[in-house]
This record gives C-alpha cells, structure tokens and sequence, in this order.
C-alpha cells in the first residue's frame, strides 16, 4: 500500500531531554491510526514536528506522491500540503463567530490579496451550514466562539479541520471534555473521515481508542513500543508494564 | 432548519452592514461643513484661521491612529514607529514646496540680471537658500526628484511603504514578536530621528523644513483660504481611510488578521502566512500614515526630526489605548480628544489649578494626566473611550456571554432521535 506519510529515525531533544528518539512511523492515504501512550510519552511533540512546530535534529519527514521533504517547511506551508491539526487544548478564535471561524478554514486561496478579495459565495456559505450541521453547531452560528461549551469548542476545531479538506488530519484528544453521547459522535466522524484520508488519533482512553476499531501505535518515551491492532497491543507484556505496572 | 443571519441572502454592501461606518462619515460630514461655516475664509469668521488648520492637523491625526487601530488594534502589532512614517510623509511633500517656492524667489531675484540666468545658476541659487543655514550650497542626492510635485508624492507613498516593507520583512521573518518587535519599532525611530538631526542628512539636520504653508505660485491666496483646503482635503482623506480600513477588517482578512492578534500559532496551522499578512497590513498603515503626513505637515508649516522622535509614535499608541483600539472610531475619538486636549492644555490657555499650596500648571502636569489616564484606562477600561459605545449598543441586545449553553446536547438528541 503506498503511504502517504513516513516518518523515519526522527529525533529531537529539549535541553539534553530526548523527547523524541528514533522514531519511525507511516500512514496511509485512507487509514486510521490510533496513538496511544502515557503522559510525556511524546505524542504531541510528534505531532509537533510533522506539521513543523518543532524542528527535528535528524531524520526524515517524506509526504504524498512523488514522496517530498516536509523538513523545513513552515507550519502554514504545511498546512496548505494538507495536514491538519486538532489541537490537546481546543484553540478557536474566540473573538470571532463560529461561522467566521468555519469560514477561515476553509479550503480556499490562502495569499493575503486572494483573502482580501474573498467574498462568501452561495456554495461556501452552505458548506458552513453543512459543517455546522454535522458538528452541531447550527444554532450557534453566529454566537462568538469564546461564548461556547468546551465540549463546543472541541466541536467546532473538529468542523474547522474538516472545513479545511486536509489528507492528513492530527487530532490530539479529541474526546477531552465531552459527554459519553459526544464521544460517540466524535468516534464516528473520525471513522468516517478515515475513509477519505488519513487520520491519526492521539488518545489516552482505551474504550475511546477501541471504538475506533483500528491499528494502535504505543509510544513510549519518545519512540515506538508497539504496534498493531487493540487486542494485540494490549497483550503486549512490554505495554502492560509501561501502562500498568506504575 | 432554524438558521441564524449567516444564510442570509446575499450580501449587503459595507455601509449597510457596519452602520457605524455611515454614522461616522456623516458626523465627518456635518463637522467639516460646520468648520465651513464658521470659517474666517468661508464663513462667520468664529472659527480662526490658525484653529482652523489645528482642526485639519487633527483629522491627519486621526487618520494615523486609524492605521495604528489595524496594525496594533487589528493585527496585535504593538508597532512604535508609525509616526516615522507619517513624518517621512510629511518630508517627501515638504521637500516639493520648500523647493517650488524657493525656485520662485530665486528666479524673481534673478530676474533682473543682465543676462538671462542659466539652469545651474538658478540651482546654485536654490541650493543656497536651503542648505545656506548648514553649511552647504549643493544639492544633496535626496533631493534629486524635489523639482516634481508627482515625484514627491509618489514618495509620500513609496518611501514609507518600501521602509515598512523591507524593515517589516525582516523584523516578521524572524518572527520577532510582542515587546521585541514594539522595541525593534522604536529603535528604528530613533536612529531614523537621529540621522536626520545631522546636518549632513540633506534635509537641513535639526532646521528641519520651514514655510510648507506657502504653496508655490499661490502667493496672492490668503491663508485663510489654504488652510480651508488643506481641512477638506483631510477630512476626505480620513473619511477614505475609514472606508478603506473598514473593508480591510470586514471580511475574511479581518478575521485572520484578528486571528494572528489572538492567536498566531493556531492561523499558521490553518494554512495562513501569518508573515506575509503582518508584512501587508504593517506595509499599508504605514502608506496611510505616510499619506496623513503629507497632509499635516502644509499646515504645520514647518516639519523637524524632533516631530519623529520615539515618543510621538509612543503617544500615537496612548490616543489609540484611550480610545479603544479594535475599533476604528475609537482610534479617531480617542487622537482627537487627546490631542485637542493636549493643545489646549499645552497652549497655556488652560487655567492654573490650585489645590492649597500645590499650584498646577497644565503646561507642565498635562503630560503626567496623561500617562496617569493612559494607566487608568489600560487597568480599569481595556476597552476605552469606544467602549462605552457597548454600553449603549447592548442594552439593547443583552449579552449572553457565560449563559448557560447547551444546543449541542439538544441537538444531538434530536439526532439520535432521528436515527
Ligand atoms: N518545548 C519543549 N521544551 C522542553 N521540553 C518539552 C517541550 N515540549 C515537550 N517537552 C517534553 O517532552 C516530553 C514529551 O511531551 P509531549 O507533550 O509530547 O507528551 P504527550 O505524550 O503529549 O503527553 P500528554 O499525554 O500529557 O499530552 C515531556 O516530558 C515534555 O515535558
Ligand atoms: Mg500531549
């Protein structure tokens, strides 16, 4: 199966602290994966260097077809190849309209003179209204965003990143904050946009992380301690010890 | 399905959808009509000339809070250099006069020669006058372009707008940010300010430029009638910087720029050059501030490097803090109301207040009642003088901020139900 993303033999360290040592990982064009692993394993740091925040100190970071470099790149070149990020804390902008929010993301021309010149057609507007829909959001559409439920927020920085048509979708604890009946949802939508692209899940329940029904990557302290599907990882004597013996 | 104002049909024009945007130019209407009316060239005569053009100078001020309001307001760039470029503004289009009128006199002098006077005795003459009071009789190489009206205002454009550019370019790419950026500002400033005191600057050191209230060839036309002109000629020029802020921030760009302000990281994750936008709005307002210069200066009458020292773009930040930044009208309430206030008290007019045996002259206090109303205003109204506007404006429609919010779960369950 061709992949749309690998990582290989990344590393990088804080200070002397490696937070991130050797790892490898690939995914594919339409897959799901689950990231699981205990606190300071280095989940968010990972997603940190794949959409460029965090500079690796060796490694190689290859994407889409023909396979290019994602090193070096800046965080909004990035996104503009296609990756998009579902931040641990939910980052909306809070100043603004759920709608402005889902217009902002938006797949469309990012130059600043394009952004100047853009007007709302009929089509975009619906798309909102479809994403607000499918988040649940459509009687808040023209509430500030800053005024929502945390679980809200969560909603909306999902519909954010489906607004913006990624191929590569980096969700870090999506589920933190809602209710039972919204992880469920959350879940379903996430298996959901796995059938078009690539969708990597950073999550620490297990029920979550089983529901998605899914092959799991165990990180620990920086690199891969195992891989595969949810029964086979949990079996493993290694990732016991690491999630249950302390 | 229930949707709210977004569906919409189609959209309105600006005007119709910021009314704030025609309230303000019809209060900029009636005022310069007003000042028109009372005008010792036009009117009554109630209003004096030399109020007349404080007047005029005040609306360039408020147009340079305005491109203030959209870089710092707007884009959360806390720059402290933006009367830099209204000051380069105002010595592109001082170079063009100073020059034009000089020429005039020059060549009147020379008239009455024997002999008809060749183009480099004219310069020769030209030269002298200017540069006589440092020293100098050539022409330096800044002046190359000071014989055409078009060129030098074409630099009135150019001149800041590529400074901003290249500077903004620089400072962005590193993505210097936040204090450093604001110190970056000012460091720029002062060295800016500093060259210019030289006398080996060409722009005549610490003399700086003088008698821009003479328009060349106009000699017969009164002053009362100039300063006239000068007041429409800002008066527009603020109602079109209005206008044109106002569409800058309406749109999506206003939405990302205010995105970079709240929270840059998360805009460079969608996709947006959070560089290439600050580097836009930094390089536009300082086109507009460069723009309200030209238009202050011929009515100052005389532009020296002191005008550009760091506190002026200092206290071009404080007008903006008191008014509200954020929003435009605030950016404008609040230049004017400071800066009128500060001419008055500044002008001696204001009358000595005696509190026992303190005796405060406003003169030298006023400076101190405004840096204290700028720390009152910074702790205890954020929003500033604009935002008593929401005082009125909520009243009638409540805000329902930290309401309790629970649509989601409704609407779920009306999901669930469906299914
Ligand atoms: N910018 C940084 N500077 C120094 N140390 C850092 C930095 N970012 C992360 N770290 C360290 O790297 C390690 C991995 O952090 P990371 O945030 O990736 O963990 P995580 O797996 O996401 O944990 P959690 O489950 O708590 O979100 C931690 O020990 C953290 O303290
Ligand atoms: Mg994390």
């Amino acid at each position: 199966m061709p992949q749309l993303l690998e990582v290989s033999g990344v590393s990088v360290s804080f200070d002397g602290f490696k937070a991130i040592n050797n790892l490898s990982f690939s995914i594919g064009e339409a897959e799901l994966r689950a990231v699981i692993g205990p606190n300071g394993a280095g989940k968010t740091t990972f997603m940190d260097i794949i959409t460029g925040k965090t500079r690796p100190d060796s490694g190689t970071i290859t994407w889409g077809e023909p396979p290019r470099s994602l090193r070096g790149l800046s965080e909004s070149r990035i996104a503009q190849e296609g990756v998009g990020r579902k931040f641990q804390r939910p980052t909306v902008f809070e100043d603004q309209s759920v709608a402005d929010n889902l217009l902002m993301a938006l797949k469309k021309d990012r130059g600043p003179l394009a952004v100047l010149m853009f007007r709302p057609s009929q089509a975009d507007r619906d798309r909102v209204a479809e994403l607000a829909e499918e988040i649940g959001l459509t009687a808040t559409l023209g509430r500030k965003a800053g005024e929502l439920s945390h679980g809200q927020k969560q909603w909306l920085e999902i519909g954010m990143l489906l607004a913006q048509e990624p191929r590569l979708l980096l969700v870090d604890e999506p589920a933190a904050g809602m209710t039972p009946a919204e992880r469920e949802h959350t879940t379903d939508l996430l298996k959901e946009a796995a059938k078009t692209r690539a969708v990597v899940v950073v999550e620490h329940d297990m029920e979550f992380v089983r529901r998605l029904e899914c092959r799991v990557t165990v990180l620990h302290e920086g690199s891969v301690l195992a891989e595969g599907s949810i029964d086979h990882v949990t079996k493993d004597e290694q990732v016991i010890e690491v999630y249950l013996g302390r | 399905m229930a949707d709210t104002a977004f569906a919409a049909p189609p959209r309105r024009p600006l005007v119709l959808r910021q009314p704030s945007i025609l309230v303000f130019l019809a209060c900029l209407a009636l005022f310069t009509l007003a000042v028109t009316l009372l005008a010792d060239g036009s009117g009554t005569g109630a209003i004096s000339t030399s109020f007349v053009k404080t007047l005029g100078k005040t609306l360039c001020l408020c147009l340079v809070a305005l491109a203030m309001d959209l870089v710092w307001g707007y884009c959360g760039i806390l720059s402290l250099g933006h009367m830099a470029f209204f000051g380069i503004g105002g010595y592109a289009v001082g170079m063009w006069l100073m020059y034009a009128r000089t020429r005039l006199i020059v060549v009147e002098s020379l008239a009455n020669a024997p002999l008809p006077p060749t183009p480099e005795e004219i310069s020769d003459g030209i030269a002298t006058q200017i540069f006589g009071v440092v020293g100098a009789s050539e022409f330096p190489p800044v002046w190359i372009f000071a014989h055409s009206l078009t060129l030098q205002l074409l630099a009135v454009v150019l001149v800041p707008g590529l400074l901003a550019l290249v500077f903004g370019w620089l400072a962005f790419r590193s993505r210097v940010t936040g204090v450093y950026l604001s110190i970056l500002t000012q460091a720029m400033t002062l060295a800016l300010s500093l060259y210019l005191f030289q006398n080996d600057s060409g722009l005549r050191g610490n003399n700086g430029l003088s008698g821009l209230q003479n328009l060349p060839g106009l000699g017969e036309v009164p002053q009362s009638a100039i300063s006239l002109w000068f007041f429409w000629a800002s008066a527009f020029a603020l109602g079109l910087g209005y206008v044109l802020c106002a569409w800058v921030v309406s749109g999506k760009f206003g939405s990302v720029i205010r995105g970079i302000r709240d929270d840059e990281a998360r805009v460079r994750f969608l996709g947006y050059s959070v560089e290439a936008f600050k580097l836009f709005v930094f390089t536009l307002t300082a086109i507009i501030a460069g723009i309200a210069g030209a238009l202050y200066y011929p009515q100052a009458g005389i532009i020296n490097p002191a005008e550009i020292a760091p506190i002026a773009s200092i206290y071009l930040a404080v007008w903006v803090a008191i008014g509200g930044r954020g929003r435009l009208y605030g950016a404008v309430i609040g230049a004017a109301l400071v800066s009128l206030l500060s001419t008055w008290f500044t002008g001696g007019q204001a009358p000595d207040l005696v509190l026992g045996p303190v005796r405060i002259q406003w003169v030298d206090w006023w400076t101190i009642l405004l840096g204290l109303s700028f720390v009152g205003v910074t702790l205890f109204a954020p929003k500033g003088i604009g935002g008593l506007v929401d005082l009125v404006t909520e009243r009638r429609s409540p805000s329902r901020h930290g309401a309790d919010l629970g649509p989601d779960h409704g609407s779920l369950r009306e999901r669930e139900a469906q299914e």
